[in-house]
């Protein structure tokens, strides 16, 4: 089941396309990776999954039905990438607040605040305020506002920046636990070796645009370039399958040509006799990926004139 | 419950649970009613140090040095001495002044002068107009052969009393009572009106800074964001007001226990109808002459209703404005016009309450809180005072509509500030 689809999503500002012709939708249950360098739109294109602006045009299927901001935000978490919380304000009174604001009632709320705060050792905070928690701490609680009241849809806009690795794998851990729990995560970020570890299927958007839409399986065989490594005892000879691009002690890199199936390759050397120790694809990290789409586009988006409204 | 009202508990509730809260309500009106009993009493007592001035007499104005009654300022008059040689000597001597009087003509004294080191009080001028006036008009009488004592005989001094009839029957009405209570309902809706807007401004503004202003648009409206806060706040300016009502009340009743003399003379002050009143007799009769009733509902629509239109007002330019004080005072300063002007002819006002300016002033509806509430103690037709609430309203829901689309965008707006250009453009965008 589609939990979210988008259809030709378009939001125009004065002087940017900051959203232009954008359609994909996400299952439930799938941990879904926005990507994009800065300035692509995601912001933006959050802003209209969480009703906080509406669409120029384009339509927002949530759960199957239009998306109405004023019921369906309360199946939605958004933590964005500016944290925010009231700086003043007593921590419990805080997570309640937001809580309530999402629908929950005072007992339930009160209830789910004390199992987080027990699963995130944050029991002493209660009464403390947001201005004398760490970065690392207030993070925590806001992933913890962000998804205490169980939503369909948890948007999390670089939900690691500042923590340090014991308790990203805390956060981790736990997007894992809602993913497999039926919630569906948007997890927008610029650091694709998390990516690749937690995302099922992602979306690249640059300058508005969707330019790559798929698992992260199928992307990487769509952009592998017929890269192996493999491990041999003696030199590999030239041959008219591969070329030897570099190598360490015991381990060739080569490059396949056009056409030419592994099972070739692998032949070869075995009929030559060459003892093959290993022999495995090297796919193109995300990163490579990222860095190959977007690089040849402008860094930052130009200030540009739009007619149309 | 509906997320506005959870938006008006806390912005309500953190607020009147701080400290500062229980301390600027009570500490506040102790202070203003000091400052003003501090005002009163230097401003009856005047300057409390005596004077000695000299008077070098060219005239002859003076027969003997003028001893004035209950005056701090002493006379001496000099001989043998000029203006100019004077000039030079007076400070050594010891005087703090002198005073010149040229040869003059009876018909048109002048250029009579009060020399000095520094510029004198005005009730020591006054004191000194007074006493030449006195000797000018006893000198006068002479001339024209009439007995002093005679003239002071034929002489009046009548101060009348105002009687106000209403279906209750009559009530002496006391016309500096009604112009006090006036002028303090003014300056107190302004006060308010200020004090809650600006912290409605600082309420969205600290929204802004602290990045919390996205998640909240995540979960509630803008729009019901921003009515929570205006009506949050306006509820603490309320309870506030409430506190104080109390506390007069409680002073009201204790009052009387430690001075029981002021009771019995506002009992006994009844019963002479027509002798002239005076301090707090006079006081507590004006003000039971006063439809207080009246004027206490009046104060908490006015203030509603003029919190409410502002309130947005200041809402937007929070919202637009970053964590720079400074860009947030350009832009008070169009929003804080109309509060001054209205403060200005409510000064007015008190004085002529039924002017055309002042009829004005309590209709526009930019104005009309702070005006009104100085004209209510006189009798204001009821026409008025609808038409002007009518007025008032609707100006409410025109700011609050064109304030609100402001809001909206400004709140997710980080960095510059927009000009006046683009928040014109946003309002009349559509949505």
């Amino acid at each position: 089941m589609k939990v979210l689809e988008l259809h030709h999503l378009k939001k125009y500002f004065a002087t940017q396309r900051a959203v232009d012709d954008m359609s994909f939708s996400i299952d439930r249950g799938d941990i879904f990776g926005l990507l994009g360098p800065n300035g692509a739109g995601k912001t933006t294109l959050i802003r209209m999954i969480t009703g906080i602006f509406y669409p120029d045009s384009g339509d927002i299927i949530f759960k199957g039905k239009r998306f109405d901001p004023l019921n369906d935000i309360t199946r939605i978490g958004y933590m964005p990438e500016e944290r925010g919380l009231y700086k003043k304000m007593k921590i419990g009174d805080q997570v309640m607040y937001l809580a309530r604001l999402k629908g929950l009632s005072k007992q339930e709320a009160a209830k789910r605040i004390k199992i987080w705060f027990e699963r995130f050792g944050m029991e002493s905070w209660w009464n403390k305020k947001v201005e004398d928690l760490s970065k690392g701490m207030s993070q925590k609680l806001q992933f913890v506002t962000t998804v205490m009241h169980e939503p369909d849809l948890i948007i999390l806009d670089e939900p690691f920046s500042g923590l340090d690795p014991v308790n990203a794998n805390l956060i981790k851990d736990e997007i894992f636990n809602l993913s497999k729990n039926g919630s569906t995560i948007i997890f927008s970020t610029h650091r694709m070796e998390q990516v690749e570890e937690i995302c099922d299927h992602i979306v690249l958007m640059n300058t508005g645009k969707k330019i790559l839409d798929g698992t992260i399986s199928e992307v990487k065989q769509d952009f592998k370039e017929h890269i192996f490594n493999i491990t041999v005892d003696t030199p590999p000879f030239s041959s008219d399958y591969f070329q030897i691009l570099d190598h360490t002690t015991g381990n060739w890199r080569i490059k396949i040509h056009e056409n030419i199936q592994p099972n070739q390759v692998l032949n070869e050397f075995i009929q030559r006799g060459v003892q093959v120790v290993g022999f495995n694809e090297i796919l193109p990290s995300l990163n490579d990926i990222f860095i190959r789409l977007v690089e040849n586009t402008a860094t930052a988006r130009a200030f540009q004139t739009i007619n149309e409204q | 419950m509906n997320n506005t009202l959870l938006v008006i508990s806390r912005e309500y509730l953190t607020r009147v649970k701080k400290k500062s809260f229980l301390l600027t309500t009570i500490l506040v009106p102790i202070i203003i009613i000091a400052f003003y009993a501090a005002i009163i009493y230097l401003t009856v007592k005047g300057d409390d140090s005596s004077k000695s001035i000299a008077i070098i007499d060219d005239a002859g104005l003076f027969s003997q040095t003028p001893k004035p009654e209950k005056s701090k300022l002493t006379f001496t008059l000099i001989k043998g001495e000029t203006e100019k040689s004077f000039t030079e000597k007076y400070k050594n001597e010891g005087y703090e002044g002198f005073l010149y009087i040229p040869p003059f003509s009876l018909d048109s004294p002048k250029n009579i002068v009060l020399h000095s080191p520094s510029s004198i009080g005005l009730s020591t001028s006054f004191e000194i107009d007074d006493l030449i006036n006195e000797a000018v008009v006893n000198k006068r009488l002479v001339a024209q052969g009439i007995d002093i004592n005679e003239y002071n005989r034929i002489q009046s001094k009548v101060s009348i009393s105002n009687s106000i009839d209403t279906k209750e029957g009559s009530k002496r009405g006391v016309a500096g009572v009604a112009y006090g209570v006036s002028f303090a309902c003014g300056i107190l809706i302004y006060m308010m009106m200020v004090i809650y807007g600006t912290q409605v401004m600082r309420g969205v503004m600290e929204e802004k800074t602290n990045r919390i202003a996205e998640i909240m648009v995540s979960s509630v409206k803008p729009f019901q964001l921003m009515m929570g806060k205006i009506m949050g706040i306006g509820a603490v300016g309320l309870t506030q007001f409430g506190i104080w009502l109390i506390m007069i009340f409680i002073f009201q009743i204790t009052i009387p226990l430690f001075f029981p003399s002021m009771t019995n003379v506002s009992a006994a002050a009844s019963n002479i109808p027509t002798e002239e009143l005076s301090g707090a007799a006079g006081i507590m009769e004006g003000l039971s002459a006063l439809p207080l009733l009246k004027i206490g509902i009046l104060f908490i629509v006015y203030f509603l209703g003029g919190y409410l239109t502002y309130a947005s007002l200041f809402a937007a330019v929070g919202s637009v404005v970053s964590d720079d004080q400074q860009e947030a005072q350009q832009l008070i300063f169009p929003i804080l016009m109309p509060i001054i002007l209205g403060f200005v002819i409510m000064s007015n006002a008190v004085s002529n309450p039924h002017s055309t300016m002042a009829v004005f002033g309590s209709l526009f509806p930019l104005t009309s809180p702070i005006v009104m509430m100085g004209r209510v103690a006189f009798d204001v037709p009821w026409w008025q005072i609808f038409t002007s609430i009518l007025l008032l309203a609707g100006c409410f829901f025109l700011f609050t509509w064109l304030t609100a689309k402001i809001y909206r965008v400004g709140i997710l707006m980080y960095g510059k500030k927009p000009s006046w250009k683009e928040m014109i453009k946003w309002v009349f965008r559509k949505s």
